[in-house]
């Protein structure tokens, strides 16, 4: 008798025990996908989040980092700040605004040393392969050096003068006589540092450093660029092509006082 | 049930009988360690005494000593991320301490949200607030199971966009912002809905350092077990009273006075409220049940 009474309410506590955990694990199960969501929601393309130097690409970036803040605290010029709640950039993780404090872009790297897990990967050891995201001169209208003044701060303040970016020479058409010196960044070379958009002296940066996903245009994969492969192959790829004549308007060329001649060679 | 007369504070008993301090050392001697494992964090950013750098996620002590959270880094193993040695190191040293003296002495002696839910706790106490909604004690490790699979599926540290424990010690470190809220929503989910509901339910860090120190020896026995007077006042403070029967009563069925169940979190707080000095810290192989 007793053991029966036992039995049942032993019957009876597993099944409790059994719709508790139902209960338990389909309201976990809602939550983990909740929290996915939000998850990909709080992605950082945020443009003005950039990542410190080393940073694996964001999907990695957010399985790896721990939110420690040691790479933060090791950052001697306080660049880098820990995200908070929702701020646009993932809660803990760090990331720094150009445009307020830029990276200095330290020759030892010290975030990076610091970072326990790899998420700043370790093996970047020279600061100028830091990829954090790229300049962009992204308001060609405010920009002083487009109207034909002479700014050149960003360029000027560039740890990569010259490489990174450019001064590239056009012709003023509103005034006919004079030049634009318009800064050119070289997707190749930028770190993304941020110094030009920290130091640009407008009121809102003309140039901003962008996450390369969002600044970067990408090739369809079967797109060649028929220049280079004649260079790699040292030689016309396609010979002996028909050489028809530029089309130019036959008065303005006589105005220019060029002779309509067979197209260049 | 005819309770012996109950005295107004929980507790009363004890002061009368061993004086204050006596009644709340433990306590005190656990916000001590609380503050100051804090305070530490706190005298590099303030002081620029870099004894120790980082926050309870990961740190570094003295500039050798790696130290960083398991559970964490077994999430970020979980989301495909092959962790730096000096992680991995880190993890294994603090996997190790608490495997010697009790998983969750992480939740009363460190960390910081211990001490919110505990005010919780007490003044639900201080107001007599019985109601509470009942929640499955699994659902913590159903959240820990979660806090692991899901990283596989998304390929980042799910949990860690809203774990209030690191989020309230990496604010009072790195700047708090909006993350107040979550703190308070705790402090107000304690009090009003569900009595000891974060930690005792839902927290996975809990759940998950309960398992680390299932096997580890320090352990609280109701040594002097056949003295309790039945007073009720360590149920009251506990916040996992759950653990404590089976030792306190277990002796007519032959059971240790150990309490061995791992949710038990170390605390001491049984030791410091028993008037009769029933509860001690002791080895988890002095189980021996009386003869
Ligand atoms: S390279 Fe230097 S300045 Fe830049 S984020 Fe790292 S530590 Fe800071
Ligand atoms: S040191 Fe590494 S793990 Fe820590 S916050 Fe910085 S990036 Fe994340
Ligand atoms: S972000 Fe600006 S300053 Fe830094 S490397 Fe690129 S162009 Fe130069
Ligand atoms: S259960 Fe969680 S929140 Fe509570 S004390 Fe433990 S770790 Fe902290
Ligand atoms: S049994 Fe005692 S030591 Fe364990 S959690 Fe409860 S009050 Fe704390």
């Amino acid at each position: 008798m007793a053991t029966k009474k036992a039995n049942n309410q032993q019957a009876l506590s597993r099944r409790q025990f059994l719709t508790d955990s139902g209960h338990a694990a389909c309201s976990v199960g809602l939550l983990g996908l909740g929290l996915g969501m939000y998850g990909e929601q709080s992605k950082t393309h945020a443009a003005l989040a950039l990542r410190p130097p080393g940073a694996l690409i964001e999907d990695d970036f957010l399985g790896a980092c721990v939110r420690c803040g040691l790479c933060v605290e090791d950052c001697p010029y306080d660049t880098l700040k820990l995200a908070r709640l929702f701020e646009p950039v993932t809660t803990g993780t760090p990331y720094f605004d150009a445009r307020k404090v830029p990276c200095e872009m330290c020759d030892d790297i010290p975030c990076v040393k610091a970072c326990p897990t790899g998420a700043l990967d370790p093996q970047l050891t020279n600061i100028d392969d830091a990829r954090m995201g790229v300049a962009v001169l992204i308001d060609r209208e405010t920009c002083l050096n487009m109207q034909g003044l002479r700014c050149d701060v960003c360029y000027r303040v560039c740890p990569l003068i010259e490489e990174a970016i450019t001064l590239n020479l056009l012709q003023n058409t509103r005034t006919g006589v004079h030049a634009i010196f318009e800064p050119v960044v070289h997707s190749d070379i930028c770190t993304g540092c941020g110094k030009c958009e920290h130091a640009c002296v407008l009121e809102e940066a003309a140039i901003k450093v962008m996450p390369r996903e969002l600044a970067k245009g990408e090739l369809g994969k079967h797109y060649r660029w028929g220049w280079e492969e004649k260079e790699k192959a040292g030689k016309e790829l396609v010979p002996d092509i028909i050489d028809l004549p530029n089309r130019m308007p036959s008065n303005s060329a006589e105005k220019l006082n060029i002779a309509p001649t067979g197209g260049k060679k | 049930m005819s309770a012996p007369a109950k005295s107004a504070v929980i507790g009363q008993d004890a002061i009368v009988e061993k004086g204050w301090l006596k009644t709340h050392q433990w306590l005190l001697l656990r916000r001590v360690s609380q503050l100051s494992i804090l305070g530490l964090f706190l005298l590099g950013p303030l002081a620029g005494i870099w004894w120790i750098k980082g926050n309870l996620s990961a740190s570094l002590l003295f500039g050798t000593i790696p130290m960083a959270d398991p559970f964490l880094v077994l999430q970020t193993f979980f989301s495909g991320h092959q962790p730096e040695l000096t992680a991995l190191a880190g993890a294994l040293i603090i996997f190790a301490f608490y495997f010697i003296v009790g998983g969750r002495v992480f939740c009363s002696w460190v960390c910081p949200v211990n001490i919110v839910t505990d005010s919780a706790g007490w003044l639900r106490r201080r107001l007599g607030l019985r109601k509470s909604t009942q929640l499955s004690r699994s659902l913590r490790y159903w959240i820990l199971i979660m806090c692991l699979i899901t990283p596989l599926f998304t390929g980042y540290v799910v949990w860690e966009l809203v774990n209030p424990v690191s989020m309230l010690h990496r604010g009072l470190l790195f700047g708090m912002g909006m993350g107040w809220t979550l703190i308070i929503a705790i402090f107000l989910f304690d009090l009003f809905i569900s009595r000891r509901g974060w930690c005792g339910h839902i927290c996975p860090m809990g759940a998950f350092y309960s398992l680390v120190g299932k096997f580890s020896p320090l352990k609280v026995s109701a040594a002097n077990r056949s003295k309790c007077n039945d007073c009720m006042d360590c149920y009251a403070v506990c916040p996992e009273p759950q653990v404590i029967r089976p030792a306190l009563k277990g002796e007519a069925k032959g059971v240790g006075p150990v309490i061995i169940a791992s949710d038990c979190t170390n605390c001491g707080r049984c030791i410091d409220i028993c008037a009769k000095d029933v509860f001690h810290y002791s080895s988890r192989f002095a189980n021996e049940a009386e003869k």
